[in-house]
């Protein structure tokens, strides 16, 4: 899935704009045929067959496309807002629980978001994939069953330290970048 | 805001990917509802669960956009609002069905109350009142604990905690949470084992505590 022409991930902000502002439908079919596929390897991961992963992903974008407007780009990529409605969503089917979300999240800018903390945090991510992509395949691998849901949470208690030192860095600038961006 | 123990990146990396039990959800969304510096630690979590996601990927069959497209809402979205300000955090407040005076108290004895909340069975979360100077029964941890201040203080052998404060308490941890004098103290509790009771008598009501 990888070397696709639209893998700027500032290209899909712009996607999100289109179906917020004027319900661009041309827009959600080019964010459906990169995302779909993605959210339904996500839900598969999870131990779920294939047809009721795609009817997860789905929903996921039905939901995109409904919360266009709550998106907030100097907070998340695109990706990353994507991930968190496939993961409540998730939730939601697969192990029938709530999911408490907090007060003051809503993903929702009170104005237009400045353009340099946007650009910064797209490209911030895009380098944050780039650290993953690199790690040795072991660590990888144990980061990914943590996300992907194939770990109970003990075990990752257990066994989450190595990586997570490993991209302790890429975490740490993340977070000082984030955490501007949300001052 | 003088919130001075945190939760650790276990669990907000666990928030983050979804691995959770529900009531560790709960306690880890209050505690954020409260505090930016975990939120920030959070986004960078949810982050490479979005840098992950861009490696993944089964093709959809065909005619999934089409489906998709069929089923889009075409109607102005619902505007945002924003939770009306209380003295529970706006996630606990829609377990408890409304702020404090809708808490549906129990005594558990020694003027200490709870209120058991309804989430998943893989852990427990329950509010807890201690009236000021009181404490609650010295114990240790079968497994995690998680107790997060929503009024008031209380200390015990490793510190005091403030609202908002979060104590993490494992296996090696025995105490004695003692409530601040000064007020009545207000906590959410979430465990996903029972505790360990070093006297008789909570050992005995433990079975109709839930603890
Ligand atoms: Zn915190
Ligand atoms: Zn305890």
């Amino acid at each position: 899935m990888k070397g696709t022409k639209r893998s700027n991930a500032t290209d899909w902000v712009d996607h999100v704009r289109r179906i917020r502002d004027r319900q661009d439908q041309q827009a959600f079919r080019e964010l459906f045929e990169h995302f779909a596929p993605r959210v339904k390897g996500f839900v598969m991961r999870g131990g779920t067959d294939a047809a009721f992963a795609e009817e997860c992903a789905q929903d996921v974008m039905a939901t995109l496309w409904r919360k266009a407007h709550l998106f907030d780009p100097s907070r998340a990529s695109v990706s990353t807002w994507v991930f968190t409605i496939a993961r409540n969503r998730k939730i939601d089917l697969i192990r029938k629980q709530r999911r408490p979300e907090p007060e003051d999240l809503t993903w929702g800018p009170e104005a237009e978001p400045d353009q340099a903390d946007v650009l910064g945090l797209q490209q911030e991510t895009e380098e944050l994939g780039r650290a993953i992509a690199a790690l040795p395949e072991k660590q990888r691998n144990l980061i990914e069953k943590a996300y992907f849901g194939d770990l109970s949470h003990s075990e990752i208690a257990e066994q989450t330290g190595l990586p997570l030192g490993t991209i302790k860095s890429r975490i740490r600038l993340a977070l000082d970048r984030l955490r501007h961006a949300m001052k | 805001m003088t919130i001075k123990h945190h939760l650790t990146e276990q669990l907000l990396m666990g928030y983050a990917a979804g691995t959770l039990p529900e009531a560790f959800n709960l306690v880890v969304a209050s505690h954020l509802s409260m505090c930016d510096d975990c939120r920030a630690t959070l986004a960078a979590y949810e982050e490479i669960g979005g840098a992950l996601l861009e490696e993944a990927g089964v093709a959809m069959s065909t005619g999934g956009l089409d489906s998709a497209l069929a089923r889009l809402d075409t109607r102005a979205p619902e505007p945002v609002r924003p939770a009306a300000p209380g003295a529970l955090p706006a996630p606990l407040r829609s377990y408890v069905g409304g702020d404090v005076d809708a808490i549906r108290w129990r005594s558990v004895g020694g003027g200490v109350k709870q209120a058991i909340l309804p989430t998943s069975e893989s852990a427990s979360a329950r509010l807890l009142f201690i009236p000021a100077g009181a404490a609650v029964p010295d114990h240790g941890h079968r497994g995690m604990e998680l107790t997060l201040v929503l009024q008031g203080a209380f200390a015990d052998e490793t510190d005091r905690f403030v609202r908002g404060d979060v104590e993490v308490a494992d296996q090696d941890l025995e105490h004695m949470p003692v409530a601040d004098i000064g007020a009545d103290c207000i906590c959410l509790a979430a465990t996903d084992a029972p505790l360990r009771f070093t006297s008789l008598i909570p050992r005995l009501l433990q079975p109709f505590l839930k603890i």
